[in-house]
């Protein structure tokens, strides 16, 4: 009987090959977007540790020389036959052929224990390391281009790409330098040390950075990825809740079969418990190997995404780890559990002989509609009293959890409630068969219209985030960059002979000088600036107290960029630390807190500080001309003056590069739900074929009622993009000023772009279009006698 | 991979331990200088690096005491290695530098070691005035060694010594060629074994004022062990009858060993005995980090009426460095009484 009931069963499956696809393909999708997403914050958090490790960045605390110039070889030996345990770094960026790369040279005898620079190295390997022919650890990817160079390169997997590594005798010579860059001073030290600054005054000691500042600077851009995957799961798992549904539905004439032969409710319960299992098991995998590809494609942007926002080295490669591939199969299995679990509870209070009519079922999803949109109700409520109740980003994400899914499951509703109208309009009979036609359709198509609202709220949400953001972003660059040439002197003294230099030539060199602090526990930077009327002119002042610019020139009090302004929960006015806070600036695209104070507040309170770069007011001169003479007069790099559109472009660079894997999500999260349409079209199709027959026999030709199913599918489309609008603009509203504000730091001002969510509607409509042109171009060629069989038999 | 301990491991101590003796000792010698019988040492001079030899040390150790009678012991070793022969300037230097300090307790030994690579001036030796450095650890005086002072410092302990003599250094061997096997391998060795020390020990909870006696031995080869030796058990002994012995056996694969022994007369007067003359036993047998070695020895050199037992003043005197051996200072009874020092090295895990 197992056996038997098993066959019967299963073969449903043989004969709907379309619904399993519709199964598998729903949840491994589910699975791929979810696991690939847990993937790439895995490797990434990993890239962390990792470089901590590598340079011992963070890990350690550091000397380095108070003015900001590299140590000389001198320094190094001086601090050591004093006692204290250091090991020099040098670190520099070379041009190998046009590529550019950061390398570091350590000195392997001295470096901490705990420091892994060297992992890929053989022990035959070591002695050409330190030899002065050099040896130069690179990341697979870069080998290539490394060998250029004709040295030695050994491949590792763990270095960071388009960092190497070699010994510093032979980083020195490739950096033209005698200089050492820092020192990492070891953990434990001599008993009788001296102080430093008996033995060499012109050094600071950095205390060792805390590990977990990279980490928590970026928590929230992961968990932005987390919220991201989750969605996708969710659309995914949309799928898989009309695939079971559908199969369940369908085989209601099995179940009553089986039953009434004497198969027990909980051997039939047991069985089907089982296939879907298999199925989990099996699209688990599947999802998982997708989500590995996915991640290995998305991860280059990623990287580039965090480097480009929080300066964080994450490796480009991947790492296959057990902990996302079982989470992966987890997820297929929570995820099937859950999709299934109405269609289980179905079952178990079937009527051994209920009616399998359709009309029935239509009828039980009307309640469900109504028992649905009161669960919307009670969500939406709960996203309310979040709003005014909650906070921090955890908070904002419930938020918008709640606001989407409540969205989500009133949507059966008020399509019901839009069809209705629709049909009382209507006055003709096909018309009117139509909405009715419709609205019968509906239970079978909310799953995948459901999925198809959240896709395009989340598309329309995040679009405008982040073209909001863009806008904002740019008028900011263009406050913030005003200076026409940026240029980098290498020493304090070539410093001092450029603004000599430059002193008659142009209307100011405005120096840009600051000096590392913590404030509240994280990093932040001390920028002093000189009274001018760049500033004043230039810089808006998000907040401030009456004279802002004044009162800061007469060392009244600091500046202090959003990020700070909202991290330490500061209002103008208040207190930082010894300084009045005179106002806020806008701050995009750096996660440290800054403090801006008066020049010469600046130079009493940090006079080791030097100057190296000066933003330039040309005034007369012609940027490009005078950029050509400093580069002569100094001898400069490229690299040193730059230009202000240069430094702008870069800067949207970083920026567009931040948003990339966003617009990718995004553009996947979509192409799911047109899938679902599709699938849920192509398995109603066969199942409507009842519904159809008698429509046929009363004379409506194939060819017209398919082109309906397409007007059909449209209209629904339409109504859901309706209902997105609105949502889609509720969520961006959540996005600038909840999510943003405890992820990033700063709130955006919305803009609305009409033409976009335009380009979006066109775009699902003809999505939901090409979605239905296959099941209806299957019902204008159904051969006739299906149709006319279909008076034949029981339906 | 740690680089440190790997590049350590290829150039002190080859994989096969057993196979290839302690340290490295035991590899070929190609393009390296070869000690050679006849060669004249001559001091100041020859107190500098010799940087055409593999390997080379400079080893203080020293007895002590403070007024309370507790006794301590104290080591100072600056050893030098070379990837190639010859010294080159900065960072191309092919010498690398180690440093290993312990000061000994009866109930605690305390540990430091320090590394550098040569040609930047982090380690290095100078002849005259004399100074022997890596880091902050350093061991100068004028080129007689007359007067010298000493400093070291780890995380928990450092000292601060002068140290003085009137006596001449001692060579080994004949004229300080010293043979370490019957098929030859050879070392250039001399020793300072007369010294009087006194100074200032810092310990994690104390200062304490000591003094006693320190010997200092010099050594430089290319190639000073055979493939069949293991590793060797040396002594330095100082007797309260004046004489100085110092003796050492290598063990060999096949269970014999090679010994050699230099008898020291209150004048600086030394007579070398060839292998065979001096003999060590071992009495007791201690686990010390893993390893079971000899912690007390039946030392004989009969010629000379010496039939003592050597015991460690603390039997844990493992040298938890890069590469680990044993080294404490010990307290001599029977036919003659005194204090010394005893090196174990090459004895394996199992």
């Amino acid at each position: 009987m197992t056996v038997a009931g098993l066959q019967a069963l299963l073969s449903h499956w043989r004969r709907n090959p379309w619904q399993l696809f519709t199964l598998i393909a729903g949840l491994a999708m589910a699975t791929a977007l979810w696991s690939g997403v847990q993937a790439i914050n895995a490797e990434a958090r990993a890239s962390y540790d990792r470089a901590a490790q590598t340079i011992g960045q963070g890990q350690f605390a550091q000397i380095v020389r108070s003015d900001g110039a590299p140590l000389s070889q001198v320094q190094y030996v001086t601090l050591r036959r004093a006692g204290w345990l250091v090991s020099p770094l040098v670190e520099g960026k070379i041009d190998i052929r046009g590529d550019r790369f950061l390398l570091t040279g350590i000195e392997p005898l001295t470096l901490p224990d705990n420091v892994d620079a060297t992992g890929a190295l053989e022990a035959s390997d070591l002695t050409g390391f330190i030899a002065p022919t050099g040896m130069i650890i690179a990341h697979p990817s870069d080998a290539s281009a490394v060998e250029k160079l004709g040295t030695v390169v050994r491949e590792d997997a763990s270095q960071v790409p388009g960092a190497l590594t070699a010994d510093i005798g032979f980083a020195q010579q490739l950096l033209r330098t005698a200089g050492i860059t820092r020192l990492l001073v070891l953990p434990d030290q001599p008993i009788d040390q001296p102080g430093l600054a008996s033995i060499d005054p012109s050094l600071t000691l950095r205390r060792a950075q805390s590990q977990a500042d990279v980490a928590r600077l970026t928590e929230s851009f992961h968990l932005n990825l987390t919220a991201f995957g989750l969605l996708s799961f969710a659309v995914g798992i949309f799928i898989v809740y009309g695939a079971v549904g559908l199969a369940f539905e369908q085989r209601r004439p099995v179940f009553r079969t089986l039953r009434t032969l004497g198969l027990p409710l909980a051997s039939l319960m047991t069985m089907l418990v089982l296939e879907l299992a298999l199925f989990a098991l099996l699209a688990g995998a599947i999802g998982v190997a997708l989500g590995y590809l996915f991640a290995a494609v998305l991860l280059p942007d990623v990287a580039a995404t965090l480097r480009g926002l929080y300066d964080a080295e994450v490796t480009g490669s991947l790492t296959l780890r057990p902990s996302w591939w079982l989470s992966g199969i987890a997820m297929a299995f929570g995820g099937t559990a859950a999709a299934a679990s109405g269609a289980f509870w179905r079952l178990n209070r079937l009527p051994l002989l209920a009616s399998t009519k359709p009309r029935a079922w239509a009828a039980e999803a009307q309640r469900t509609n109504v028992r649905m949109a009161g669960v919307a109700a009670v969500l939406g409520l709960t996203a309310v009293l979040i709003m005014f109740f909650g906070s921090g980003l955890l908070a904002g994400f419930a938020l918008l959890a709640c606001f989407l899914i409540a969205a989500a499951l009133a949507l059966p509703f008020a399509l019901d409630l839009m069809l209705r109208m629709g049909a009382g309009l209507a006055r003709q009979a096909v018309p009117q068969w139509f909405w009715a036609d419709t609205r019968q359709q509906l239970p079978g198509l909310s799953m995948a219209l459901m999925a198809l609202l959240l896709a395009m709220a989340a598309n329309i949400g995040v679009s405008t985030m982040v073209s909001s953001f863009r806008l904002t972003f740019v008028g900011w660059l263009d406050q913030r960059f005003v200076a026409e040439l940026y240029v980098r002197a290498r020493t304090p003294q070539e410093a001092s002979a450029l603004t000599d230099y430059l002193a008659d030539r142009i209307d100011a060199a405005l120096p840009i000088i600051s000096v590392d602090a913590r404030i509240g526990g994280l990093p932040a930077e001390v920028f002093g600036i000189r009274d001018h009327a760049t500033y004043r002119d230039n810089w808006k002042l998000l907040y401030a107290v009456p004279g802002a610019w004044d009162r800061l020139a007469e060392g009244e009090g600091v500046l202090v960029n959003e990020q700070l302004f909202r991290r330490q929960d500061l209002s103008v006015g208040d207190q930082l630390g010894q300084d009045t806070v005179l106002g806020v600036y806008g701050d995009y695209g750096n996660p440290a807190g800054q403090v801006v104070m008066g020049m010469a507040e600046f130079r009493n309170r940090y006079p080791d500080a030097v100057a190296l770069r000066f933003g330039l007011r040309t005034g007369n001169s012609e940027a490009g001309e005078l950029a050509a003479e400093l580069m002569r007069e100094f001898d400069l790099s490229p690299e040193a003056v730059i230009d202000q559109a240069r430094i702008k472009a870069v800067s949207l660079q970083v920026f567009e590069r931040t948003f990339l894997v966003t617009a990718a999500l995004n553009i996947l999260t979509l192409s799911v739900a047109g899938f679902a349409i599709l699938i849920s079209l192509l398995t109603l199709a066969t199942m409507r074929l009842p519904q159809m027959a008698p429509v046929w026999a009363l004379g409506m030709t194939r060819a017209r009622l398919a082109r309906l199913e397409l007007v059909r599918a449209v209209c629904l489309a339409a109504f859901t993009g309706l209902v997105a609008l609105p949502l889609g603009l509720g969520l961006a509203w959540v996005l600038l000023a909840i999510v943003n504000v405890q992820a990033f730091g700063w709130r955006l001002p919305m803009y609305l772009f009409p033409l976009d969510y335009l380009r979006l509607g066109a775009l699902t409509l003809v999505a939901a279009f090409l979605a239905a042109l296959w099941p209806a171009g299957r019902l204008a060629r159904i051969p006739p006698d299906q149709l006319l069989r279909v008076f034949s038999n029981e339906r | 991979m740690n680089v440190r301990s790997v590049l350590l491991a290829l150039l002190l101590l080859p994989a096969d331990v057993a196979a290839q003796g302690f340290a490295g000792l035991a590899s070929t010698a190609e393009g390296y200088a070869i000690p050679q019988p006849g060669t004249v040492l001559s001091f100041p001079a020859d107190h500098a690096p010799h940087p055409e030899f593999r390997i080379e040390w400079w080893y203080l150790t020293a007895n002590l005491s403070d007024s309370e009678g507790t006794e301590y012991g104290l080591q100072w070793t600056l050893f030098r290695s070379t990837l190639r022969p010859g010294e080159e300037e900065g960072w191309n230097s092919p010498q690398l530098w180690m440093g290993h300090a312990a000061v000994t307790t009866p109930d605690t030994h305390y540990v430091a070691e320090r590394l550098a690579r040569g040609g930047i001036g982090q380690a290095g030796v100078t002849a005259e005035p004399f100074e022997a450095w890596i880091d902050d650890w350093r061991l100068a005086g004028p080129g007689d060694w007359s007067e010298l002072t000493l400093a070291a410092s780890g995380p928990s302990f450092a000292y601060d010594m002068v140290l003085s003599t009137d006596d001449p250094l001692v060579l080994h061997g004949v004229g300080g060629y010293s043979v370490k096997s019957a098929e030859g391998q050879a070392s250039h060795y001399y020793s300072q074994p007369f010294l009087e020390i006194s100074g200032k020990l810092t310990l994690p909870d104390s200062q304490v004022e000591v003094s006693g006696h320190a010997w200092i031995d010099r050594e430089w080869s290319s190639q000073p062990l055979t493939d069949e030796q293991e590793g060797w058990d040396w002594f330095s002994l100082t007797f309260e009858s004046g004489p100085r012995l110092m003796g050492y056996q290598m063990r060999q694969s096949d269970g014999s060993t090679y010994s050699t022994a230099t008898w020291i007369e209150p004048d600086g007067a030394a007579t070398t005995y060839p292998d065979g003359a001096f003999s060590a036993l071992p009495v007791e047998q201690t686990e010390v980090s893993g390893v079971t070695l000899p912690t007390t020895w039946k030392v004989q050199l009969l010629d000379r009426g010496v039939d003592v037992t050597v015991s460690a003043l603390n039997r844990q005197a493992w040298m938890a460095t890069s590469i680990p051996y044993w080294e404490g200072p010990v307290i001599v009874s029977g036919s003659h009484s005194g204090r010394g020092y005893l090196e174990m090295t090459g004895y394996s895990a199992d």
